[in-house]
């Protein structure tokens, strides 16, 4: 039986000796041992992932407060810095800063992650600010993938990052050697829009930030 | 998939030199494992999985973790595959190899993530783009589910081995002029100036350029 | 990044996903000399990946919450089927066009590119508006690499090249070349 086109209407022929039945009970078959194998691995790999992520967190809050005792994290929730998450929300969504302790529960300062647009593709940053003396801690880049040996100086040119222990934000940028006061940074020769966006970063945080680490009891 | 115009036939294997190993022809084991090494290599060769092949390949390390991960996947694969070949029917075998690789795949990437986090984090989505790797969806289809597991293995010990070698160069040729270390080590001292394009996306693409040029002047028929 | 035109801009020209993150070589690299069918290819491309990310959004969200180690099978699986359902769209409302484009499709099931955008996507928790121009931009970008590397080889092709360098690895030295052209677009969406 056909129609006008000229294509036969009757269902395709059967593949000899393969039931339809087959093919199901053949992907289920290997859709669950994949499952579980992935199940399995998962479980097994997981703690250590977790730990991982956890110990490079610790690492980068360490450098830029400058060897605190302990920290604790906090949490941003409606317009202010909470000690622990909304019941129901997972806690990996909520933004964090984390909070750091000297000896004696002395509170060294905050450090804040941020992240914006740099050269290449997007910089991202953990930074201290110690709110009572209105000073940046410290800087340090986390992610960028800004151009080998010209915008990747603001990760690995120790001059350029150590001007942020003590500076005053907001930061404004000058041409290198121009630096005359402490809300002053150096930019990199041949870096300008990389060293830019780090000060940018930086500044935007603490507009958004500076207030509720202030008002942090 | 109901109509199996096969992804690999149409393309993973359309461009390259990988001859099918002709039926009858009791090719001894050596050969099964050198093919992929020289002759039939998977990237030099027949031009497959270019995409971690220039992307990865700015340092040694990355380019050794990459070829350690898919040398993993493909072997994985490539024995299951051949052990369950009469039991997978026609129809669903491109679906149960992409099942078994994206497993493998993923397995390999949680390793990766929980002994080597920061490679991990280097090679980035690469380790996840070795399912769609054409060299390892050609091979199963193209080999492995025709022979025995014992040949696939060798199959496949030869084309993940022919593709580290390959990634090898690679990295070694653009770490060593693009950042003047290898694995790290640096090689010139501090007053060498680096070819800093050499690790930048455009020398990826010319380094392959130059290797496939040197293979190609190294074949040429020579003159009677 | 929230800002939806630096993603578009960022993945079209300033993080190509040819040129710069070597997604999608294999078509690219085989791209006859023929402008027409490289807009085809880029056409088809965009069409799969905004269907995909609007997916991978929908997948990530609300269901690869609970189970992430399923994260890469349900994209391939998503990505295959999509692919398929395209084909037979494309056959049914249009039999002129299938026949143009029918070859390149499942050649896109195996492509880095739509599997690359899923993966990038997810990586930088990109939100339904924000998937859409990334994926918009990305094709564009697939496309814009195609059209020139389609155009070039159209002109190389009249040209004197020696048997040596003819074939793949002709095609990446222009492949660089593009490549560095491409570089100069960075810096081109900071904001300072």
């Amino acid at each position: 039986m056909t129609d006008g086109d000229a294509h036969t209407v009757t269902a395709p022929p059967p593949e000899p000796n393969v039931a339809p039945a087959r093919l199901l009970v053949v992907l289920g078959a290997a859709g669950a041992l994949a499952g579980l194998l992935l199940v399995l691995a998962y479980g097994l790999t997981l703690p250590t992932i977790e730990a991982n992520k956890a110990r490079a967190l610790q690492e980068a809050v360490r450098e830029v407060l400058k060897a605190p005792e302990r920290y604790d994290t906090l949490y941003v929730v409606n317009g202010a810095l909470a000690a622990s998450p909304p019941a129901a929300a997972d806690p990996r969504r909520i933004e964090q800063v984390y909070l750091g302790y000297g000896p004696n529960d002395r509170r060294i300062g905050f450090a804040i992650v941020a992240e914006d647009a740099g050269f290449q593709d997007v910089v991202r940053l953990i930074f201290g600010y110690d709110p009572k003396t209105r000073q940046l801690l410290g800087i340090k880049v986390l992610e960028s993938k800004e151009t080998p040996g010209l915008g990747d100086k603001i990760e690995k040119d120790t001059t350029f990052v150590g001007q942020f222990d003590g500076a005053r934000p907001p930061l404004v940028g000058v041409k290198k050697g121009k630096r005359t006061n402490p809300s002053q940074v150096d930019m990199i020769t041949g870096a300008t829009i990389s060293s830019r966006a780090v000060i940018r970063i930086v500044n935007r945080a603490l507009e958004r930030l500076g207030p509720l680490v202030e008002a942090y009891p | 998939m109901r109509h199996e115009i096969s992804p690999a036939d149409l393309h993973c294997g359309a461009h390259g030199a990988a001859a099918p190993p002709r039926p009858g022809h009791a090719a001894p084991a050596r050969e099964d494992l050198l093919r992929g090494i020289w002759r039939e290599n998977p990237v030099l060769v027949q031009l497959l999985g270019l995409c971690p092949t220039l992307a990865v390949t700015n340092s040694v390390a990355n380019s050794l973790a990459m070829g350690l991960a898919t040398f993993f996947v493909l072997l994985g694969s490539s024995l299951l595959v051949s052990t369950f070949k009469r039991v997978i029917p026609g129809e669903v075998r491109i679906s149960s190899y992409i099942l078994i690789i994206a497993t493998f795949v993923t397995v390999a990437e949680m390793l990766l993530q929980a002994l080597a986090p920061d490679i991990h984090k280097a090679l980035g989505a690469f380790v996840a783009l070795i399912v769609v790797n054409c060299i390892i969806l050609g091979r199963q289809e193209a080999f492995a589910s025709r022979q025995p597991v014992g040949r696939a293995a060798l199959d496949a010990i030869g084309m993940g081995g022919g593709f580290m070698i390959a990634l090898l160069l690679m990295g070694g040729i653009r770490e060593v002029l693009g950042s003047g270390t290898f694995l790290g080590v640096s090689l010139f001292g501090p007053r060498w100036e680096p070819w800093v394009i050499m690790i930048l996306p455009p020398g990826g693409f010319f380094t392959l350029a130059f290797l496939l040029l040197a293979i190609g002047w190294w074949k040429r028929p020579r003159a009677a | 990044m929230g800002d939806l035109v630096w993603i578009f801009f960022s993945a079209m020209v300033v993080n190509n996903f040819t040129l710069m993150l070597f997604l999608g070589l294999c078509p690219f690299l085989g791209v006859s000399g023929r402008v027409e069918t490289a807009l085809r290819m880029g056409a088809a491309n965009i069409f799969v990946l905004v269907l995909t990310a609007v997916w991978v959004w929908a997948l990530n969200t609300f269901i690869l919450v609970y189970a992430p180690y399923l994260r890469l099978i349900s994209f391939i699986i998503v990505i295959a089927s999509l692919v398929q359902i395209v084909e037979m769209v494309i056959k049914k409302v249009s039999p002129v066009l299938f026949r143009q484009l029918g070859i390149f499709l499942p050649l896109i099931t195996t492509n880095c590119a739509i599997l690359g955008l899923a993966i990038f996507q997810t990586i930088r928790g990109y939100g339904f508006l924000e998937g859409l121009a990334f994926a918009i931009g990305a094709g564009a970008g697939l496309t814009l690499a195609l059209v020139l590397m389609a155009s070039i080889r159209e002109s190389v092709e009249l040209a004197d090249v020696p048997a040596v360098a003819q074939g793949t690895a002709l095609v990446l030295i222009i492949a660089g070349s593009l490549s560095l052209a491409f570089m100069g677009f960075a810096g081109l969406l900071s904001s300072s």
